[in-house]
């Protein structure tokens, strides 16, 4: 690991999308930035700007309307970028898996790279996601991984 | 000193010693907030991991902004080491802020199309004070050279103390600083998500990141400056600046540009205005 590997790994700005969960897991996720889990330590900022993403986190389960935006944010991030799957609904529709306009998890619409289940999961559970999204990211940063969808399924937290 | 070799040691800690000053910026404010905050060298992380991101770019002009926004940048700094036209520095340092807010109107983004506005408006508050300050050294010393200053016997703060203030005012809005963020924010994001910052990306970002670093030290130079005849009680000076910025920064909300603007153009420029009238009519140095 080089320089610019360490600096990486140092640094990983965080996008989250809330793309149509309870708020549950969303309140967990800003949890992380507060005094007590504090993500800062690691270099992590939320940055609300795709271009400037290194992580997008998701949340809540995908639909017919926000898988547009999602596919967006996603093709607006900067490789080498990673994507965190937040919560049962982000996994597979989770209680909503059924309704009408649901289309499921997030897998579907963009490739997953770390999946933290739960509902809603705890600070600790998404900062360990996190953190596997950036070994994730150095991995393919570094070509021993191709950026494909199909190998991820031992990645499952 | 060789004036080249002072000129590439400029060149090689002015970063570094920008980058540190930020890394301890973040720390500070994260023990403010009661958090553990980020290792000191973050901004050296942020700055390599963004060089190391795919380039992607909506205009081929915005890579010309950012380049142009650090070598101006750059070259102050150099003017402010090698005791140059103080003048001519401050129309090179908003020269490279104007290309800056090019590289924001060059996308169509709201974004980034609102953030250069109001980088604008930024502009329009802090610059009358830069070229107030300058036109006070040129009132007890005769001329507008940086090295003109370093001639004089005498501290600066004495005859100009209010420029303390407004050079920390002018700190706080270069940096993006709470309550004067208004443009974009210097750490997280606003409602303009990072404004004029909102389209450049990766190595464009990268180059910024760093132009600011030899801005700060550029403008803590400035604050130096008011007491030369010592460097540690300057230093001092300049440090206590910056920490003031960094407080106001945590114990303030943002507030509209137009409060930035009346309160700059009131306050500050009257303020300044009144002790350049003070040094005119009481202190002038006969010539």
């Amino acid at each position: 690991m080089g320089i610019l590997g360490k600096a990486r790994a140092k640094s990983p700005w965080i996008l989250h999308f809330d793309a149509g969960a309870c708020n549950g897991c969303d309140i967990e996720v800003i949890a992380c930035l507060t005094p007590v889990y504090d993500v800062e330590r690691f270099g992590m900022m939320n940055i609300g700007n795709p271009k400037h993403a290194d992580i997008l986190l998701v949340t809540g389960t995908c639909n017919l309307r926000n898988a547009r935006v999602l596919k967006n944010l996603y093709a607006q991030m900067p490789e080498p970028k990673a994507v965190v799957a937040i919560g049962a609904c982000a996994l597979s529709g989770g209680v909503f898996h059924e309704c009408y306009n649901v289309l499921g998890g997030v897998e579907g619409i963009i490739p997953v790279d770390v999946w933290v289940p739960g509902c809603a999961p705890k600070p600790e559970a998404i900062i360990e996601g996190a953190v596997m999204a950036v070994q994730r990211m150095q991995e393919r940063a570094s070509g021993k991984v191709q950026p494909s969808e199909d190998e991820s399924e031992d990645e499952h937290a | 000193m060789n004036p080249i070799a002072l000129g590439a040691l400029t060149l090689v800690i002015a970063p570094i010693l920008g980058g540190l000053l930020m890394g301890l910026d973040r720390r500070i404010t994260a023990r403010l907030q009661n958090r553990l905050g980020p290792p000191i060298l973050q901004p050296f992380y942020d700055v390599g991991k963004l060089m190391g991101k795919q380039p992607v770019a909506c205009n081929s002009f915005q890579g010309v902004a950012a380049s142009l926004y650090l070598m101006t940048s750059v070259l102050a700094l150099l003017m402010f080491v090698l005791g140059q036209d103080l003048l001519v520095l401050l129309f090179v340092l908003a020269l490279g802020a104007v290309m800056l807010i090019l590289g924001g109107f060059s996308v169509k983004s709201p974004y980034s199309q609102l953030g250069s506005q109001r980088e604008v408006l930024q502009m329009l508050a802090y610059e009358p004070l830069l070229v107030l300050m300058v036109v006070g050294v040129y009132l007890q010393t005769g001329s507008f050279s940086a090295n003109s200053v370093l001639a004089l016997d005498r501290p600066l703060l004495l005859t100009m103390p209010i420029f303390l203030v407004t050079q920390t005012l002018v700190i706080g809005i270069k940096l993006h600083k709470s309550p004067f963020d208004v443009s974009a924010s210097h750490h997280a994001h606003q409602e303009l998500v990072r404004g004029i910052y909102t389209e450049f990306s990766g190595l464009q970002l990268a180059l910024i990141e760093l132009a600011h670093f030899y801005e700060l030290v550029l403008l803590l130079g400035f604050v130096w400056f008011l007491w030369h005849t010592n460097w540690l009680v300057g230093a001092a000076l300049a440090l206590a600046a910056y920490f003031s910025t960094i407080l106001m920064d945590n114990v303030t909300a943002r507030m509209t540009w137009r409060w930035l603007v009346s309160f700059m153009w009131t306050w500050g420029i009257g303020l300044a205005v009144a002790n350049l009238a003070a040094i005119y009519f009481m202190l002038r140095v006969p010539r």
